[in-house]
């Protein structure tokens, strides 16, 4: 809500200077956004009567005008304006006349013609940005009146950013009912709005049924004939609109927001000549369809209230009036409404239809129900003074029983102390609701306290607690510590799970990176493996509309953007919910990875070696160790697609599936120009939960024996077959068994492969004695040929 | 006795010619092995008369433990010699770099985040987190933001177009800690947000943290307290604080809460009193329980931490920009 602070003062005028007030509404809750300068500073500006205008001799689009500023002499003024008329009032600028910005206004001869000052535009004065012609004003603007003794240069325009509960301040009378209230300003300094009684000089009545009772409790209205529409807003007026961020239209649709900017009624005004028959309050009947004043066609929803005359829908009710019967410069004759409409019924809708305007603003938030007549009135008033007019009598259509009424709200006096933590004196509550316009009554430790007809916020005890502490002063209330009965709890959330695995990643060079949980559907749907995903009704953007099924589709991107940034190592990983199952969702906690590139910076005495499988299996090996005992982890050979299909493994906790790693299958990088192999990994994290065991075993002070074999074996057999094969025939003296080499090549029949082996041997009773060791190697050997078809390499 | 004492004059000369330790045991076996000349010395002392044999002996003795001296003193002299000699050649460029494997780091987001978590963790408030995709009860409706309220507009939310949607604050997961278990309650929780707007200061997806403490006695007081303590230890200074009078329709009263910036005052968080109406919702009754609640943008106190002046920044995963907050 942005408001001329002049015409604050207008109303109510505290003694301090405009920071203080912003900074008193601020504080009040009524937060001031920003503060500027209503319009630049100007002199020498008359309002002047266009007398003449004629061609000028040599150019075309100059006209030389005789103007009268009510002077001895006619003024010569070359004018390029395109709507410069005989008869027309303006602005002129005088010779000396100090625009802003610019230098003092010199007489200057134009292709020979000498202007002495200049007629000027909205925007030359720096009142809006109209620069398509020159100011045009009302007839009733005094020929000679300063521009300044009209409107008030030195004024602010205050932009007050409201809060939803707010609605009561909506307007300059509720502002200023709030700015008296937090300044001791007693209701007899406070100008209400008495709205001069219009006179009523003709009986004509436009007949209203309010169908819609409940949602429409009160509907008033009243013809006006014969107005002059024509005439130009005047611009006191127009100004004080143009502070509060509204445009002038006409001069009633000017009127009709001013008063709504004033007390916080919208009002609308019909072209009475192009309405059929009765006013009816009313829901569709059926489909119906609308013409808005943006031009725009409407099909009507069922829950949206219609103003309507015999032949079809009017207006939105409290959100938009119709086209064909909105009032334009031509109008004679109009049906001015002054309507309640519950919050209730506008709440949502102009949303739906994706409109916005101040009127469904204000009825969304709460016009006061009293305010009806008061400002149908001094709307009719402010017509008959500008446009003239004719006024007909009030039609009313009223339900009592569904305006609201603020009910006897009971605030204990304990409940203060309960809620803020401090005791207020029973004068400074009492004082302070009355001051807010409450009734009030304190009795016993209580009080009972009604709310004014304009506060919908106010119906509960906490809501006058919260009123008392905003006026006392939120800085003002002492602070305390928390104190609290302590215990120590068991947490076994995900959050200790991912600050463990984060600080185990971190250390082995990974970065963090936090990509958005929706993704691009193009990227989504290579790395997708889990099917249905869900989709956003509304994204920022397609890119982004897919809720992601796997991390990997963020780290993928993330990795794209660092390597096109000429990055040739990354290792990134990202932990977060995915978001699985159609019918029913999971959302469950993962953590991803993805490295590629060298396995170290490069290092000024090491040749660069590029990670590999083996490097990120070591790292899953490491993280899942971290969490878990190791002989519950198991990696067994993968099946997923979007992995390279000899490169890939899927990871089991206790026979529980828990995700993948391997190598990202070449066909899917070569969407993203990655010119080295990409290793990958996502894991659900949540079947880590709960206590890793960690048992202490006697540890044994004998020495140990290590025998080394090589073995020759078949390409096809796999180490894991090896490993198992030599533990099952080792007695329980194997204690380590390490693969210290692996050789192909020169010495090793194609087809064939080297293993390097170390077994070291160790008792935990004795000093082992070479028999028992060689018994070991040998039953190690005969089984690792006899199944494996293992030789011995010499 | 003349022969004796060449013998001695020659073998500490060469003792104290001898170049290592190799050449300096040679001289010990010559002159002290079993068929050393010294030894041979000894040997020959059978042959002396009787009364002379003492005295003799007692030279040859003396002469013996001098050349074990002699050859230890150099044997000392050798040994600190090598030892200087393995150290100048063990003189390397200690300027150039460390080798292995390096430590990465976590995003600005995180480490802010666990700021904020091990500060309120040391007054004993636990972690709790919820689910993302939620529903209009837990987002809306239980925090007291009916239908259609205009509070609604003031949250872009992300709809999937079947009454589910991406919380638009996490304070949706003080109801669904809330309805679990019963009071008191004394948490944190920290996560993703979405809200259906991008532009320069606004990103689709930020973090906050919630916060709520419920309890017997729970005041406005305590939240001031509070809420100055956390951000004046965050933020590692004293700082102006100030309360000022908002509206949320989960708390009543409510504030925002700004700190004095170079240029004025910075909104950092919002808090209030929990709404009675929010407690009801879950079960708890008001008279006899009260709540403070309160709820910071994750991205805000980053930004101010770190000097970061683009929002944006922080979901590039530019290594760039994340590598400087190793």
């Amino acid at each position: 809500m942005k408001f001329s602070e002049k015409w604050l003062r207008e109303i109510v005028d505290p003694a301090i200077d405009s920071e203080k007030l912003s900074h008193q509404l601020t504080m009040a809750g009524l937060e001031v956004d920003s503060v500027t300068k209503a319009c630049p500073e100007f002199d020498g500006l008359f309002v002047a009567e266009v007398k003449s205008v004629k061609k000028h001799p040599s150019a075309d689009k100059l006209q030389i005008c005789e103007v009268d500023c009510s002077d001895k002499e006619l003024y010569t003024i070359v004018c390029g304006a395109p709507n410069v008329k005989k008869g027309m009032r303006t602005i002129l600028a005088k010779v000396g006349a100090q625009l802003s910005g610019k230098p003092k206004l010199k007489s200057i001869k134009l292709k020979g013609v000498e202007s002495f000052g200049m007629l000027c535009s909205a925007s030359e004065i720096g009142l809006g940005d109209d620069s398509d012609g020159i100011i045009e004003l009302s007839l009733t603007e005094p020929i000679g009146t300063p521009l300044k003794n009209i409107i008030d240069i030195m004024d602010n325009i205050i932009d007050l950013s409201l809060t939803p509960n707010r609605g009561d301040c909506l307007s300059i009378y509720g502002i200023a009912r709030e700015v008296m209230a937090l300044n001791k300003i007693d209701k007899g300094n406070f100008i209400t709005i008495e709205a001069n009684s219009p006179k009523i000089t003709i009986n004509n009545e436009r007949k209203v049924k309010v169908s819609a009772k409940t949602e429409c409790p009160q509907y008033t209205c009243r013809v006006i004939e014969n107005i002059d529409n024509t005439i130009k807003t005047p611009l006191w007026l127009l100004e004080k609109l143009r502070r509060s961020g509204l445009r002038g239209v006409n001069t009633i649709v000017d009127i009709t927001n001013f008063v709504m900017l004033e007390l916080g009624q919208p009002l609308h005004a019909f072209d009475n000549d192009q309405l059929k028959g009765n006013i009816e309050v009313r829901f569709p009947k059926g489909k119906e369809k609308i013409k808005l004043l943006n031009e725009t066609e409407i099909e009507i929803n069922t829950g949206t209230l219609l103003i309507a005359d015999d032949s079809g829908p009017l207006a939105m009710a409290g959100i938009m009036g119709g086209f064909d019967s909105a009032v334009n410069e031509k109008t004679k004759n109009i049906l001015l409404e002054s309507a309640f409409f519950k919050p209730e019924i506008i709440l949502g809708e102009a949303r739906r239809y994706g409109l916005h305007s101040d009127s469904s603003h204000r009825f969304e938030r709460g016009v006061d129900p009293q305010l009806q007549k008061t400002a149908i009135d001094r709307a009719t008033s402010l017509i008959q003074e500008i446009c003239g007019g004719k006024a007909g009598p009030t039609t009313e259509s009223k339900n009592e029983k569904g305006i609201p009424k603020n009910q006897q709200i009971t605030l204990r006096e304990s409940q203060i102390n309960r809620t803020l933590g401090i005791d207020l004196d029973e004068k400074f509550v009492t004082d302070t609701f009355s001051r807010l316009g409450m009734t009030c009554e304190y009795n016993k430790e209580q009080w009972l306290v009604t709310a004014p007809s304009y506060r919908f916020d106010i119906s509960l005890e906490a809501d006058l607690i919260e009123e008392l502490a905003r006026v006392y002063g939120y800085d003002l209330i002492a602070t305390k510590p928390l104190t609290t009965e302590l215990i120590i709890k068991n947490n076994h959330s995900n959050y200790k799970i991912v600050s463990k695995l984060r600080e185990v990643l971190v250390n082995r060079d990974y970065q963090e990176v936090i990509t958005y949980s929706f993704v691009d559907p193009n990227i989504h749907c290579l790395l997708n493996n889990d099917g249905a995903s869900l989709e956003l009704v509304n994204p920022i953007a397609p890119e982004y509309s897919e809720m992601r099924t796997t991390l990997l589709p963020g780290l993928v991107s993330a990795l794209q953007r660092n390597v096109k940034r000429q990055k040739e190592r990354v290792r990134l990983f990202e932990t977060g919910l995915v978001f699985t199952g159609d019918k029913v969702l999971n959302q469950v906690h993962h953590i991803g990875g993805i490295i590629y590139g060298n396995i170290y910076k490069k290092q000024w005495d090491k040749d660069d070696l590029l990670s590999d499988f083996y490097d990120v299996k070591c790292d899953l090996e490491v993280l899942l160790s971290s969490m878990v005992e190791s002989d519950r982890i198991k990696f067994v050979e993968g099946d997923n697609d979007i992995l390279h299909p000899g490169q890939r493994m899927n990871v089991y906790i206790d026979d529980v599936k828990i995700g993948y790693f391997g190598q990202l299958h070449p066909n899917i990088c070569s969407n993203f120009e990655f010119i080295k192999n990409v290793y990958a990994y996502d894991l659900n994290i949540e079947s880590l939960v709960g206590k890793k065991e960690i048992k202490y075993k006697k540890i044994s002070k004998f020495p140990t024996i290590r025998r080394d074999i090589s073995v020759v074996v078949d390409e096809q057999v796999k180490f894991e077959e090896i490993s198992k094969c030599i533990k099952k025939d080792a007695s329980e003296l194997l204690v380590n068994l390490e693969l210290f080499d692996l050789y192909r090549g020169e010495g090793i029949e194609k087809g064939k492969k080297s293993l390097a082996l170390g077994l070291t041997f160790q008792s935990i009773r004795s000093t082992l004695k070479d028999t028992e060791v060689e018994n070991n190697m040998h039953t190690v050997i005969r089984g690792l040929s006899d199944r494996l078809n293992a030789k011995l390499r010499e | 006795m003349e022969k004796i004492n060449k013998l001695q004059a020659q073998a500490l000369s060469e003792i104290n010619s001898a170049s290592d330790l190799k050449q300096l045991d040679q001289i010990r076996v010559d002159y002290l092995g079993k068929k050393g000349r010294l030894t041979e010395q000894l040997k020959l002392l059978g042959e002396l008369p009787i009364e002379e044999r003492p005295k003799a002996g007692q030279i040859i003795n003396d002469i013996k433990i001098e050349i074990q001296q002699a050859l230890e003193s150099r044997k000392k002299a050798l040994a600190g010699k090598k030892l200087e000699e393995t150290i100048k050649k063990g003189h390397i460029d200690v300027t150039l770099p460390g080798r292995g494997i390096e430590r990465a780091g976590l995003h600005p987001i995180t480490l802010i985040s666990q700021r904020i978590e091990s500060l309120f963790q040391q007054i004993g408030f636990e972690i709790v987190d919820g689910p993302e995709v939620e529903d209009e009860y837990h987002n809306f409706e239980a925090l007291n933001i009916p239908e259609h309220h205009p509070a609604r507009a003031m949250h872009d939310t992300f709809y999937f177009g079947d009454g589910r949607l991406l919380r638009t604050h996490t304070s949706s997961v003080q109801i669904r800690v809330m309805k679990n278990d019963s009071p008191p309650f004394r948490f944190i929780a920290p996560g993703r947000v979405y809200r259906c707007d991008s532009d320069m200061t606004h990103t689709p997806m930020f973090h906050q943290v919630e916060g709520l403490v419920v309890d017997k006695l729970v005041t406005f007081s305590e939240l001031k307290g509070l809420l100055i303590n956390f951000l004046e230890i965050f933020f590692e200074k004293e700082l102006k604080v100030r309360f000022r009078p908002s509206y949320f329709p989960f708390t009543e009263p409510s504030a925002e809460v700004d700190i004095e910036g170079k240029d004025g005052w910075l909104e950092v968080l919002g808090c209030g009193m929990v709404h009675p109406n929010v407690l009801k919702n879950v079960g708890i009754d008001p008279e006899k329980y009260s709540g403070l609640a309160f709820g910071m943008g994750v991205e805000r106190l980053a930004m101010l931490y770190y000097g970061v002046d683009d929002l944006r920044l922080f979901f590039d995963n530019d290594l760039q920009f994340l590598e400087q907050f190793h």
